[in-house]
């Protein structure tokens, strides 16, 4: 195995609200998931790659993610992690990477005002920078949305998906999570038309997100999209797909994962 | 034992310190040259690009301390390239302890570039840093930048487009360029092994 590069990754994503971890139904209706260190170390155990937590309540807001279980995180997690969430200058990204994150993920500030991106690159390293992306089909195109978070504030951009993934690129993004809304929440597949598409223009790695439901669709994602990671939450925290089956499964399929004893 | 971990002003140094207290160890985070010259121990973690990193240690008055260090040191991912002569990131002078110069990794179709995620390792010679890890295992990697995999210092390989420096060995300094405090398990018993050689 050694000499054919990087394993592909698996990242479960915790959306956290006031420092638990939830998980909404139809983005709203929040349901308590448990605490987030209980959830995180089961996480890293079972074999996650990579954990992302999103706390849904920061950006429509106006308030950023709270600094204190960033800390408990690093404190207790020896797995990269990135953080999403309210985070709109540089100042607030330091925080959140000195409390012990080792990526910020930044979404509608990054659209509200795009020299955030070269700052945060300038600052702390491309490698530091992810940008999340919420894409819907519209009338035959890729086209932008923000503030998901929450379904009464969501506005329209007026962005192709493509445009605004070259642009995060000159401007210095490291990583680009493409949440594809069509198939968020659905578990009918990953879009992965849309993912292959992007991946085209898209040189830094490219994580999809949105619609998983069966291991089979994590292979076709792989296969089909030449993602670097797929991230996904329902089929995790329910249960339905264990990731050290997923993995190993991927790899007798012959997709490249890491495998093994995570324990020291 | 008393452990220093070099404050160079990356972003997250604070991970190393915090792998540390997870095995037991307390770690200073300090850019004080006689606290670094005094440790049993030093470690040497990076994050960004090689350059600034060069200036924070000039300007802190580490260059040398690093130099002459005689105790055992271990570089991490930036720390690692530091030890070489110089870097084609932004054509930076390195510490010199090391012959050879750090040069950008391979990109193209279906390289990706940072090399983000998980990688395995080839031995090319035993280490006490190795001791007891399955030789298999994975590490967690970020980096756009990379040391010659013909280095004489060179311990183990990493691949990604092409091979590169993973571990390096020279005198007391040690390093790798993947982050053992994000590497699960296996980093764990590295930096066991580092703590406990």
């Amino acid at each position: 195995m050694i000499g054919e590069g990087v394993a592909v990754r698996i990242i479960p994503c915790l959306d956290v609200r006031g420092g638990r971890v939830v998980k909404g139904v139809k983005f709203r209706d929040h349901v308590d998931m448990g605490d987030i260190l209980e959830r995180a170390a089961a996480y890293r155990d079972q074999g996650a790659d990579e954990l992302v937590f999103y706390d849904i309540t920061a950006s429509p807001e106006g308030r950023s993610v709270d600094v204190a279980w960033v800390e408990r995180v690093a404190e207790a997690i020896d797995i990269p992690f990135t953080v999403a969430g309210g985070i709109r200058d540089v100042a607030r990204a330091r925080a959140v990477l000195h409390a012990g994150a080792d990526k910020i993920s930044v979404n509608s500030p990054a659209l509200a005002r795009p020299d955030l991106v070269a700052e945060l690159a300038d600052a702390f390293g491309s490698q530091c920078v992810v940008i999340g992306i919420d894409s819907i089909r519209e009338n035959g195109r890729y086209r932008l949305r923000a503030n998901t978070g929450d379904p009464d504030n969501m506005t329209d951009p007026d962005l192709d998906t493509r445009a605004w993934v070259e642009r995060v690129q000159a401007l210095g993004a490291g990583e680009i999570v493409l949440n594809c809304m069509d198939a968020d929440g659905v578990r009918s597949g990953y879009d992965i038309d849309q993912l292959a598409d992007v991946r085209g223009i898209c040189d830094v790695p490219l994580i999809a997100s949105g619609g998983a439901g069966t291991p089979e669709h994590f292979l076709d994602v792989f296969r089909r999209a030449d993602v670097d990671g797929a991230l996904a939450a329902t089929v995790f925290h329910s249960g339905q797909i264990e990731i050290p089956d997923l993995k190993r499964w991927l790899g007798e399929q012959g997709v490249r994962t890491r495998t093994g004893s995570v324990a020291s | 034992m008393t452990l220093a971990v070099i404050d160079s002003g990356g972003a997250n140094l604070g991970s190393v310190v915090q792998a540390l207290h997870r095995i037991g160890a307390e770690a200073t985070l300090t850019s004080d040259a006689a606290t670094i010259r005094r440790a049993s121990k030093v470690i040497l973690p990076g994050v960004g690009a090689a350059a600034w990193a060069m200036n924070a240690l000039r300007e802190a008055g580490l260059v040398d301390v690093i130099r002459s260090l005689e105790q055992p040191v271990l570089g991490i991912c930036l720390g690692l390239q530091l030890l070489f002569e110089g870097s084609d990131e932004g054509n930076a002078d390195g510490l010199g302890l090391i012959p050879g110069r750090v040069r950008r990794l391979v990109g193209g179709p279906g390289l990706r570039l940072p090399h983000m995620g998980w990688n395995q390792l080839a031995w090319q010679r035993d280490d006490p840093l190795a001791a007891g890890i399955d030789p298999d295992a994975w590490y967690y990697f970020v980096h756009s930048y990379c040391a010659p995999a013909d280095s004489p210092a060179c311990v183990a390989r990493g691949h990604h487009g092409d091979d590169f420096a993973a571990v390096v060995r020279h005198r007391n300094f040690a390093a790798c360029q993947f982050h053992p405090e994000k590497s699960a398990g296996p980093g764990h018993r590295l930096l066991m092994n580092f703590l406990e050689s």
